[in-house]
C-alpha cells in the first residue's frame, strides 16, 4: 500500500517490444497488498512474461476470485479484460469468457484458499475440462484477507504465526492437478523470478490447461520460524529439479540447449520448451514417474521446484483435445458472431421446442 | 568482487546529491529549496548564506555548476532552476541582521590584510570576523564589491542587492580602505600583518593586437569599459558596436551597449555557438534584446580614416578537425563591417606588477604565483591566494570557495597548527519516514516543466540602466519549481542485515535502479544489473551480503528519483529514507558548528542550526 502512484517516467534505456511497448506499459494499478508479499513479485514476473511475448494487452482474460490473490490481476496489464470473480469461481467465469471468445489468452489467478478449500471442485472440473488457460495458484499457506488462519495447502506440522501448529494434511495442487490429468504442470517460487519468468511464458503458449502453484511467501502471516511457505524455509529447502527455457517458435532451439543433458519438448504452437539439468532418472514428460519423483522429494523436505510435467503436442498435432476441441465448437469466436446468428429468435426456438414435443 | 559500500563516509552520499556535489561551496540545495518551498525563506536564505555567502547576487549572476550536473537533466534533459529559486529566499527573506554571528569585542590580536575587496577576500573577512580577528582590506577603486560591482550590469544584479550583502560583511567591523591599491606587497608585508591574502582578480583584459588597435579612442576592453560605466564615466555610445569575443563578458558589453543608445549591436563570434564561452542563458538573454550574433568570423583588422573608427575588417572561416582534434581554421572570404565603437571581450588575465619577484613568491613559467591548492598559500609562509588571482577567471562561488579555504589556513596559520590537517567534514543522517505512508518531503514525481523566468517588456527595460531585467519568480512558479526538486538529499538508506530477498523494491522501482544479484568484478556485474549503466560515473551502491541466499543488493544512483517506493514497500524497513546533511567545517567552526548570534536560539534544531 502506498500513497503515491507508482510514478510514469521510466529508465530511458527500457526497450519496446515488437508492439511498441515498453515492459512499463504491461502494469496495472500500484498494489494495494502488504509490502512484500509474495504475489507482487509473481505479478511482475506474469508483467514480464506477457511483455516478452509480446502479447497485445486487449487479447487477454485476467480473471480471479476471492482473497488477496483475487486482489493481483488489477495491478498488471490494466487495458486487459478483468473480472474478479466469487470466491472460488474463477474456472467457471474463465471457461464461460474462453468459450464466448477462443482468441482469448486467458490468464487466472488464484491462491491456496480460493482454489483449494471453497473452489476445488471448480478447480477439479476446470482440469478436467482442459480450458486453455494459465492457471496461477499463488500458494502462502494462510487466509491472509482473514488474518492468517491455516489454508488447506498448510504442511503437517507447521505453526502459525502465534504457535498452533496444523495436524491436517495438505493438498498438493501439483500432484492433484497430475492426478487429474493436466498437460502442464509447473511449482515455482516468488523470490526467483529467473525460474518463474521462463515457466510463465511456457504456460501461456501451453494449448490447454496449464497450472503453476507458485510458493508466495504471506509477509505478514506467514513468514516466521515454524512456518513451511517463508522466504527462509522456502529458500533452504529449494530444490530447483528442472531448468526450463521457453523458446518462441521463430528461435533456433540449438541456441539455448546447453551440453547433453538438455531435452527439447514441442508445444502446439511450434514453440519449443528445452529442460536443462534435469536429474538423469526425470523424463518430465512421464506424468507417472514425476508424480514418483515428487512424492519422493517432498518425503525428503524439499520443495521441488520448475517446470514438472508437460504433455508434448504430437507432431501433427492440429486439432488440440483441449475445451474447444472436447466440445468441438466452432472454429471462429462465438464473440465474433452476429447477434441474430447467435440468438435465431422466439421461431427458431418455437421449432427446436417442438422437436422435444 | 566488489567491496560493500561505505555509507558512513559522508562523500557517498554526497555524490548522490549532484547539484552539492557540483557546487564548488558545496552549499545544500535541496534543504533550501525544500525551505523555500515551505515559505521559510530566511531559514533558506540563512543555509544557503553558511556556505554561499552572497546568497543575493549569486540568485541573479552565479554560473550554475550545480544546474548542469543536477539529476533533473538525466530525466527530463532540464535542470531544476537552482539559481533561481535562490533569489526567491533572497528577495522575500526578512531581516537577517539578528542571525549574524556575534562579533567578539575583544580582539584575538590577529591582524589579517585582504589585497582587493571582491569576493574571495570578503569570505575571507566573514569567516574572520567572528572569530576575533582584524581584518583590513585594501581595495583600488572607489567602491568594494570587485568584479561583482564592477563587471556585473545593473539590469542583471540591482546595486541595492550587491551592496546590502557586502554590508553584512563589512558591518562586521571590517577596516576597508578604498582608494588604496597596493603598489608593493614588499612594502605591504613590512608592516606586522600576521597574515595576507590575495584576492586581486583578474583585472587585465586581454589585447587584441591587430593593425590599427591603438589608432582610435572607438576601441575598448571589455572589463575596462564596464566598469567606467559603472562609475559613470561613460553614458553613451556609438549606434554602431562590434563586440568581439564570445563569452559571458562579451553579453555583458553588448547589452550594456544597447542601453548606452547603441542601436546596432552585433557580437563577432570565430567559432560557432557549440564553442561559445557564454552561459548558455546569458546568450539567451542578449538574442532576446536582438543583438546579432555572428559566427565563423576571425577579426584580421580595424579599419580606421581620419582617425576614427569606421569599420573592422574580419576573415570568414570554416572550421575542421584538424591533427590532434583540435579545429583548424580555413579562411575563405574577408568581410567588412562598418562600426563606431568596437569592444573586445576574448578574455581576462590575473596581472601582478606590484608582486616583487624576490619576496619569496615563486611564479610559473606563465607569471602565475604557484598556490597549494588545498592550503591557498603561497611559497611565502603567511601569503595566501584564491579567487581568479589564484588560477584565472572562474566564477564568484569559486571564489567563495576560496575564500572559505582560505581562511581555514589562516586561522590555523595564527594558532600554528599544520595547514595541510583539513577539518573533516561530517555528515548527519536521519530517517524520513513519518508514519506507515508519509514522508517528510514531497516524494512525488512532478513532471512539470521547468518554469521560464519572465523578462520587463522590451520595449520597458531599455529605458534605464538599472532595470532589472528578470523579474523574479512569482508564488505561482516558485510553488511549481520547488516541486520539481528531486529531494536527492533523502537518500535510500539499505541495511542488508534486515533485507529478506522479497523483490518488491525492486518490483516497484520506477527507474529500475535496483539489482539483487551475486557479486562480481565490476564489469562482469554491470553486466547483469536491472537496466543497464547509462552514467557509470554516477555512484554504484555495493550492499554487504544478504543473509538468505548470500547475494548483493546493488543501486545505481544515476537515475533515482528518490520518490521513496523502495522503502515504502520493504516489509522489514531494510531500506529506509534517510536525510544525509553534509555537515562542512568552516574557519574555527567543526563540522557542523555554528558562531553564536543574538537569535541564533531561534535556529537551534532546525536545518540551520
Amino acid at each position: 500500500m502506498s500513497y503515491i502512484k507508482k510514478p510514469r517516467i521510466h529508465h530511458p534505456a527500457l526497450t519496446r517490444n515488437r508492439l511498441g511497448l515498453t515492459r512499463r506499459d504491461y502494469e496495472g494499478t500500484m498494489s494495494t497488498l502488504c509490502a512484500g508479499c509474495g504475489h507482487d513479485s509473481i505479478t511482475a514476473a506474469i508483467i514480464e512474461a506477457f511483455w516478452e511475448l509480446e502479447i497485445a494487452p486487449h487479447e487477454v482474460a485476467k480473471t480471479s476470485g476471492i482473497g488477496c490473490s483475487g486482489k493481483t490481476p488489477t495491478y498488471f496489464l490494466k487495458e486487459a479484460h478483468g473480472f474478479n470473480g466469487v470466491h472460488g469461481r474463477m474456472p467457471s467465469i474463465t471457461t464461460g469468457a474462453h468459450a464466448a471468445n477462443r482468441e482469448l489468452v486467458c490468464i487466472g489467478v488464484s491462491g491456496d484458499g480460493d482454489s483449494l478449500s471453497i473452489g476445488m471442485g471448480q478447480f477439479a472440473h476446470v482440469v478436467r475440462r482442459n480450458v486453455d488457460m494459465l492457471y496461477i495458484i499463488e500458494n502462502n499457506g494462510v487466509y491472509g484477507l482473514t488474518k492468517g488462519q491455516f489454508s488447506a495447502s498448510a504442511d503437517v506440522g507447521s505453526t502459525a504465526k502465534r504457535g498452533q501448529v496444523n495436524r491436517e494434511h495438505p493438498i498438493d495442487s501439483v500432484l492433484l492437478s497430475l492426478n487429474l490429468g493436466a498437460g502442464f504442470v509447473a511449482r515455482s517460487f516468488s523470490g526467483d523470478k529467473e525460474q518463474l519468468v521462463p515457466i510463465l511464458k511456457a504456460g501461456l503458449r501451453h494449448r490447454g490447461f496449464a497450472l503453476i502453484d507458485v510458493i508466495s511467501p504471506c509477509v505478514t502471516f506467514n513468514d516466521h520460524r515454524g512456518s513451511t511457505k517463508s522466504y527462509q524455509y522456502t529458500r533452504d529447502n529449494y530444490n530447483q529439479l528442472v531448468y526450463a527455457d521457453f523458446v518462441p517458435p521463430a528461435q533456433e532451439i540449438a541456441t539455448s540447449i546447453e551440453v547433453g543433458d538438455a531435452r527439447s519438448v514441442r508445444m502446439h504452437d511450434g514453440s519449443h520448451i528445452t529442460f536443462r539439468k534435469v536429474p538423469e532418472d526425470y523424463d518430465p514428460t512421464d506424468r507417472d514417474q514425476v508424480y514418483g519423483y515428487i512424492r519422493e522429494r517432498q518425503r525428503a523436505g524439499e520443495v521441488a521446484t520448475g517446470l514438472l510435467y508437460v504433455e508434448p503436442a504430437p507432431q501433427d498435432a492440429t486439432d488440440a483435445v483441449d475445451f474447444h476441441g472436447l466440445q468441438g465448437t466452432v472454429d471462429e469466436p462465438l464473440a465474433n458472431y452476429p447477434f441474430e446468428d447467435l440468438c435465431p429468435g422466439a421461431d427458431a426456438l418455437e421449432k427446436l421446442q417442438k422437436r422435444f414435443r | 568482487m566488489l567491496k560493500p559500500t561505505d555509507t558512513r563516509n559522508p562523500d557517498h552520499y554526497h555524490r548522490v546529491v549532484d547539484c552539492q556535489w557540483g557546487c564548488p561551496a558545496h552549499t545544500n540545495v535541496p534543504e533550501y529549496i525544500r525551505l523555500i518551498a515551505n515559505g521559510q525563506y530566511t531559514e533558506s536564505y540563512l543555509l544557503n548564506r553558511k556556505s554561499n555567502i552572497f546568497p543575493g547576487i549569486l540568485g541573479r549572476t552565479c554560473d550554475r555548476p550545480c544546474e548542469p550536473v543536477c539529476r533533473r537533466v538525466r530525466l527530463d534533459g532540464e535542470p531544476v532552476a537552482i539559481c533561481r529559486l535562490k533569489r526567491v529566499a533572497s528577495d522575500l527573506r526578512d531581516d537577517i541582521t539578528g542571525f549574524l554571528p556575534t562579533i567578539p569585542e575583544e580582539k584575538n590580536g590577529k591582524r589579517i590584510a585582504c589585497i582587493g575587496a571582491g569576493c574571495a577576500s570578503l569570505t575571507v573577512a566573514n569567516d574572520l570576523m567572528p572569530l576575533g580577528y582584524e581584518v583590513t582590506i585594501f581595495e583600488k577603486l572607489a567602491k568594494p564589491g570587485g568584479l561583482m560591482w564592477t563587471n556585473i550590469p545593473e539590469f542583471r544584479l540591482p546595486a541595492k542587492v550587491l551592496w546590502e550583502e557586502i554590508d553584512y560583511i563589512l558591518d562586521m567591523g571590517v577596516d576597508l580602505r578604498l582608494n588604496s591599491p597596493i603598489d608593493s606587497l614588499a612594502a605591504l608585508l613590512e608592516e606586522d600583518y600576521d597574515a595576507v591574502f590575495i584576492g586581486s582578480g583578474a583585472p587585465k583584459g586581454k589585447e587584441l593586437n591587430l593593425p590599427g588597435r591603438w589608432d582610435s579612442e572607438q576601441i575598448h576592453i571589455g572589463i575596462e569599459w564596464l566598469e567606467s560605466v559603472r562609475f559613470g564615466h561613460i553614458d553613451s555610445c556609438g549606434d554602431r558596436v562590434l563586440v568581439i569575443g564570445v563569452g559571458n563578458t562579451a553579453m555583458d558589453c553588448c547589452r550594456t551597449a544597447q542601453r548606452l543608445g547603441a542601436s546596432d549591436v552585433k557580437v563577432m563570434a570565430r567559432k560557432t555557438k557549440p564553442y561559445f564561452k557564454a552561459s548558455p542563458w546569458e546568450l539567451d538573454d542578449a538574442i532576446e534584446e536582438l543583438v546579432e550574433v555572428l559566427e565563423n568570423h576571425s577579426p584580421s583588422r580595424f579599419i580606421i580614416e581620419d582617425g576614427k573608427l569606421v569599420g573592422m575588417e574580419f576573415d570568414l572561416v570554416t572550421w575542421t578537425p584538424g591533427e590532434n582534434g583540435r579545429l583548424k581554421a580555413e579562411v575563405h572570404d574577408s568581410k567588412i563591417i562598418e562600426c563606431d565603437e568596437v569592444i573586445l571581450a576574448i578574455g581576462q588575465d590575473t596581472a601582478f606588477p606590484w608582486i616583487e619577484r624576490d619576496i619569496g613568491i615563486d611564479f610559473n613559467k606563465w607569471e602565475m604565483p604557484i598556490v597549494d591548492k588545498t592550503t591557498f598559500m603561497t611559497s611565502r609562509p603567511g601569503v595566501f591566494m584564491g579567487g581568479d588571482a589564484a588560477w584565472g577567471p572562474e566564477n564568484i562561488i569559486w571564489g567563495v570557495e576560496h575564500g572559505h579555504q582560505a581562511a581555514i589556513s589562516i586561522h590555523a596559520w595564527c594558532e600554528g597548527r599544520p595547514l595541510t590537517d583539513r577539518p573533516p567534514e561530517g555528515m548527519n543522517l536521519v530517517s524520513q519516514k513519518m508514519g506507515l505512508h508519509e514522508w517528510s518531503y514531497s516524494n512525488d514525481y512532478d513532471e512539470a516543466e521547468r518554469v521560464k523566468m519572465r523578462h520587463v517588456d522590451l520595449q520597458e527595460r531599455f529605458k534605464r540602466m538599472d532595470i532589472e531585467v528578470e523579474e523574479g519568480f512569482d508564488f505561482e512558479q516558485t510553488l511549481t519549481e520547488v516541486e520539481r526538486c528531486l529531494n536527492c538529499d533523502i537518500q535510500t538508506h539499505f541495511e542488508a542485515h534486515l533485507c529478506i530477498e522479497c523483490d518488491a523494491c525492486i518490483d516497484i522501482c520506477p527507474l529500475d535502479c535496483l539489482t539483487i544479484t551475486h557479486n562480481g568484478a565490476r564489469e562482469d556485474l554491470s553486466q547483469r544489473l536491472t537496466a543497464p549503466l547509462l552514467n557509470p560515473d554516477e555512484p554504484l551502491f555495493i550492499s554487504d551480503d544478504l543473509p538468505q541466499t548470500g547475494r548483493i543488493m546493488v543501486k545505481d544512483e544515476d537515475l533515482c528519483i528518490h520518490c521513496g517506493l523502495c522503502a515504502e514497500r520493504c516489509p522489514t524497513a531494510a531500506w529506509d529514507m534517510r536525510k544525509s546533511d553534509l555537515l562542512v567545517p568552516y574557519a574555527g567552526l567543526g563540522a557542523g558548528e555554528m558562531h553564536p548570534s543574538p537569535l541564533s536560539v531561534v535556529l537551534a534544531g532546525t536545518a540551520i542550526g
